[in-house]
């Protein structure tokens, strides 16, 4: 039973929630490897996307995961929407509402959206990224993705590298694999990491070498090409030089380590082709299991009596 | 108030019963597929398909199928219902499918197993065999293989307890006066 | 019209008074004061044709407050504030002088905009109102704006807040030029490139949050910097809304040093931390942002032990569906006029500071710094008092404030201590 209507964060969830959500993914994962891909279960609900930010490949994920639940879509682009009109975010918000919406996918640059509208609206709001702050559907995906691979996640040595500032993902994650018992390092440029991660119990390194050694899982992260040249890091080059998962680097971990990375992947920047497309690589996986896990969260969000 | 309706030996002779009626029926085992409903209709079904196979001395291929995606009652409930593994490694089209559950009441938990089967496959032909049936249909659905028939008031409740969970084998009927059960009743 | 207040507990640092006595007033003036000694239980004062006596029995009786630092919005904003409904709000907790910040719009850069300003209080005010010009055109900190001019015209002092004047030399200038009309200069102490697209504390919280962070050292430079340039030209700084230790720390050792400055905090930097953002509460989004529990006790005792000059509201009412947006869209800014006086009075439950203190940083202090004869209760001085009940409870209801500006981070609070009649320009308010 999930104790609230919305979805807004790893943050706001118990460890017990976590995994009725991951062991519900497992029930609609056999779903989606059949045949006929849908089940009945939320039949005649109103999903409505609501993307601030572009992504085709969230939206897409959600998109489906609605359908298979039987779940009528809508998705709402901002850039030919009334927002461009001026309308408040607010406002738009509870137009979608009045529309019939049972559940608001929301993403949006500013964090905290996700929470204002949960405050000011009856549907569930299932945040799809807000922000720096939170997406945590994504660090759910890569829980369930780990659970599968490595039949556990309590004691896994986890890094995760890349720019852990600016990035929703690795904050979810970090609250996800702690609360479920993984130990995590961040490894990634200073000018990427901020001061006080540590306090959050994971480990900060600046040196891959050093960073990857023995590590079960590695989770790469995307670096955003407008991040250069504000002083963070002097180029995509030395960044690559630095921090890029290469075949020498990924020897350093455990032979039976598993690469993740949520993309989209920037090849040859923070992953080389040989990884993304080889063995060790889970990428595609996650984003099967995306849909399993976002069925998951529908479906028992559907649940929560108002 | 509780009541004891059958003991461990009562439940295997019924389901030796049952094993045999199955194979007479369908005049063995060709064809034919166990399907257990989570959860207590999995354990029958497992017994059941070891008892063919001691009967035929061939195995029968057993599944599991989790109903709470295809329930009629999502919206009224509580709490979502649990979920759990549908496992029905095997191809259903063609095959006759003997849907296994503990208890038969209202039928719509059959309903909704019918459905899930159907969106596995197409099935040449389903039957159903239960341990208990409590009457009380409220669907046009009947059991073609019955442990035992118990008449039962609405108010009462029937639990199939096994071995498989941690209990004994047994079958109680419990009435609302006083929910415990009374030992040596 | 002759007005008598009766019994108080009358307190007034300007003249040393602390004690149980009776107010005379008369045409808007303070006409006699006389505080009891001990035997007597009687009023001295005559009650001889008096057109109102207020019994201000079990109640203390002070100066109306000075508050130097305050946004009335008009001109160009009157959807968020206007003088009227901002000066009502001012009476209404305890303040009958306020000085109005010049990011208006058009900003308060020139004598026109001075004399509107000035003009509309006097038709629409409710209480005083000396308006604070820009120290540069356009409040763009590029070039001088034209302070003598502003200063004939009524401007009590100068600030560009809101923003800071980043470029050190004409920061320098303004010190230096300001001299020649005996004028301050507030200063608004953030270093912009360091605070850039903050909205919050930077700390655990603001990365747990995902918000951008304002880091203590964007304000510390700036106090720093405008320490030195006003040791080296002589002008006379005050410090706008301090917020954290370590600017409570250079200030001190500044003043210990013999460097003649002043400096002002806001309630909510004694009484809030940066918790109340969890949930993204915009209602605690202001500039400088709320600190920590250690910033709090360092203002405290700044407060405490006379570093820190003066508490002001910084009130910075917007409109409701202003705050109602994203966090990081929404507007810096706390309504702080109708709590001001009540959180204040916390200090003197904690014993941080006494009444006579609190009334010093609350009236006495800025008047002195302005310049103006306000802030005391002296015979002859314009009959601005407040009637302070210190045993009242009530809770924060944003419904019920005067101000259109209804965003503040206390909605809901119970507070001890209120003022309940505020005497101003000749009127009383209850």
């Amino acid at each position: 039973m999930l104790n609230s209507k919305d979805l807004l964060g790893i943050k706001e969830l118990s460890l017990e929630e976590i995994n009725l959500i991951l062991d519900t993914a497992a029930g609609f994962k056999d779903v989606i490897g059949r045949d006929i891909k849908k089940v009945p279960a939320l039949r005649g609900k109103t999903a409505v996307n609501l993307f601030f930010e572009p992504s085709t490949r969230t939206r897409t994920s959600f998109e489906l995961a609605a359908k298979r639940l039987s779940t009528d879509v809508i998705n709402f682009s901002v850039p030919t929407s009334s927002v461009v009109k001026g309308e408040s975010l607010i406002d738009t918000a509870l137009t979608v509402q009045a529309l019939g919406a049972d559940f608001i996918i929301i993403r949006h640059a500013s964090s905290g959206v996700p929470h204002l509208l949960a405050k000011n609206l009856r549907v569930s709001v299932i945040n799809a990224g807000d922000g720096a702050n939170e997406h945590p559907t994504q660090a759910l995906l890569d829980a369930f993705t780990i659970k599968e691979k490595k039949n556990k996640i309590e004691g896994l040595e986890i890094a995760i590298v890349g720019d852990i500032t600016h990035s929703r993902v690795a904050k979810s994650n970090i609250y996800c694999l702690t609360k479920l018992g993984a130990r995590v390092r961040l490894i990634g440029p200073p000018t990427l990491i901020p001061r006080e991660i540590k306090e959050m119990g994971v480990e900060v390194l600046h040196n891959m070498e050093d960073g990857l050694k023995g590590v079960d899982v590695l989770m790469m992260l995307r670096i955003q090409m407008e991040r250069q040249g504000k002083g963070f890091f002097p180029s995509t080059e030395e960044y690559s030089k630095n921090w890029c998962l290469t075949l020498e680097r990924l020897s350093l971990a455990k032979d039976d380590s598993i690469v993740m990375h949520p993309g989209p992947m920037n090849r040859g920047i923070e992953i080389v082709s040989e990884i993304a497309d080889g063995p060790r690589s889970v990428i595609l996986e996650q984003v099967t299991n995306g849909i399993a896990v976002r069925m998951a969260v529908m479906y028992l969000l559907a649940g929560v009596k108002r | 108030m509780s009541k004891e309706l059958m003991n461990k030996k009562d439940i295997d002779r019924a389901l030796t019963r049952m094993a045999h009626e199955i194979l007479e029926k369908n005049k063995g085992i060709g064809k034919l597929c166990l399907v257990g409903i989570q959860r207590g209709g999995v354990y029958l079904a497992k017994r059941l398909a070891t008892k063919i196979k001691l009967i035929e001395k061939k195995d029968i291929p057993v599944g599991s199928l989790d109903i709470a995606f295809y329930r009629d009652d999502l919206n009224i409930r509580k709490e979502q219902p649990v979920v759990r593994r549908t496992e029905v490694p095997f191809e259903v089209t063609d095959l006759k499918i003997i849907l296994v559950d503990d208890v038969l009441f209202t039928g719509r938990s059959i309903r909704a197993a019918m459905d899930a089967l159907m969106d596995l496959g197409r099935p040449a032909a389903i039957e159903l065999s239960v341990l208990i049936d409590r009457g009380h249909r409220e669907l046009p659905i009947k059991a073609d293989y019955v442990g035992k028939n118990i008449p039962t008031a609405l108010s009462e409740t029937v639990e199939v307890q096994l071995k498989e969970e941690g209990f004994e084998d047994r079958v109680i009927l419990k009435s609302p006066s006083n929910p415990t059960l009374l030992k040596g009743d | 019209m002759r007005i008598f207040i009766r019994s108080g507990h009358i307190i007034d640092p300007s003249q040393g008074i602390d004690g149980i006595g009776d107010i005379l007033i008369d045409n808007g003036k303070i006409k006699e004061i006389h505080i009891r000694s001990q035997e007597q239980t009687a009023n001295i004062i005559e009650e001889l044709q008096t057109d109102r006596i207020i019994d201000a029995k079990g109640l203390m009786v002070i100066s109306g407050l000075v508050d130097m630092h305050v946004h009335l919005r008009e001109p160009g904003f009157e959807y968020k504030e206007t003088i009227s409904t901002g000066t009502m709000a001012a009476i209404k907790g305890g303040f009958t002088t306020v000085c109005c910040m010049p990011n208006t719009f058009p900003v308060n850069d020139n004598a026109s905009v001075t004399e509107f300003i000035k003009r509309k209080a006097s038709q629409e005010g409710h209480c005083t109102v000396l308006p604070i010009g820009a120290i540069t055109k356009g409040q763009k900190g590029e070039e001088l704006a034209e302070i003598g001019t502003m200063r004939n015209e009524g401007c009590i002092a100068f600030s560009d807040d809101g923003n800071p004047v980043m470029n050190s030399l004409i920061m320098r200038r303004a010190l230096e030029y300001s001299k020649a009309f005996n004028v301050p200069v507030i200063s608004h102490c953030e270093d912009l490139t360091l605070s850039e697209g903050g909205m919050m504390n930077e700390g655990l919280m603001s990365v747990t949050l995902g918000l951008k962070g304002i880091p203590v050292e964007a304000e510390q430079i700036m106090i720093f910097r405008d320490i030195l340039l006003s040791e080296l030209t002589g002008g006379r700084l005050h410090i706008a809304h301090v917020s954290t230790e370590g600017s409570v720390n250079l200030i001190r050792s500044a003043k210990e040093r013999g460097v003649i400055f002043t400096a002002e905090t806001c309630p909510h930097y004694f009484s809030i931390t940066e918790d109340a953002v969890k949930g993204y509460d915009t209602n605690a989004k202001v500039n400088p942002p709320l600190r920590t529990g250690r910033d709090i006790d360092a203002i405290k005792e700044g407060l405490r032990d006379g570093t820190i000059d003066v508490i002001v509201t910084d009130h910075a009412p917007h409109h409701r569906d202003e705050k109602l947006r994203e966090f990081d869209m929404a507007p810096f800014g706390i309504s702080g006029l109708e709590t001001a006086l009540s959180l204040s009075l916390r200090l003197v439950e904690e014993g941080i500071l006494t009444m006579n203190q609190l009334v010093e940083k609350m009236s006495l202090n800025p008047a002195r710094i302005l310049q103006v004869n306000k802030g005391n209760l002296k015979i002859g001085s314009d009959a601005d008092i407040v009637l302070l009940d210190q045993t009242r409870e009530f809770k924060v209801e944003t419904e019920r404030f005067v101000s259109k500006g209804k965003n503040t981070p206390f909605q809901g609070w119970v507070l001890k201590g209120m003022p309940v009649l505020t005497i101003c320009k000749g009127n009383i308010y209850e």
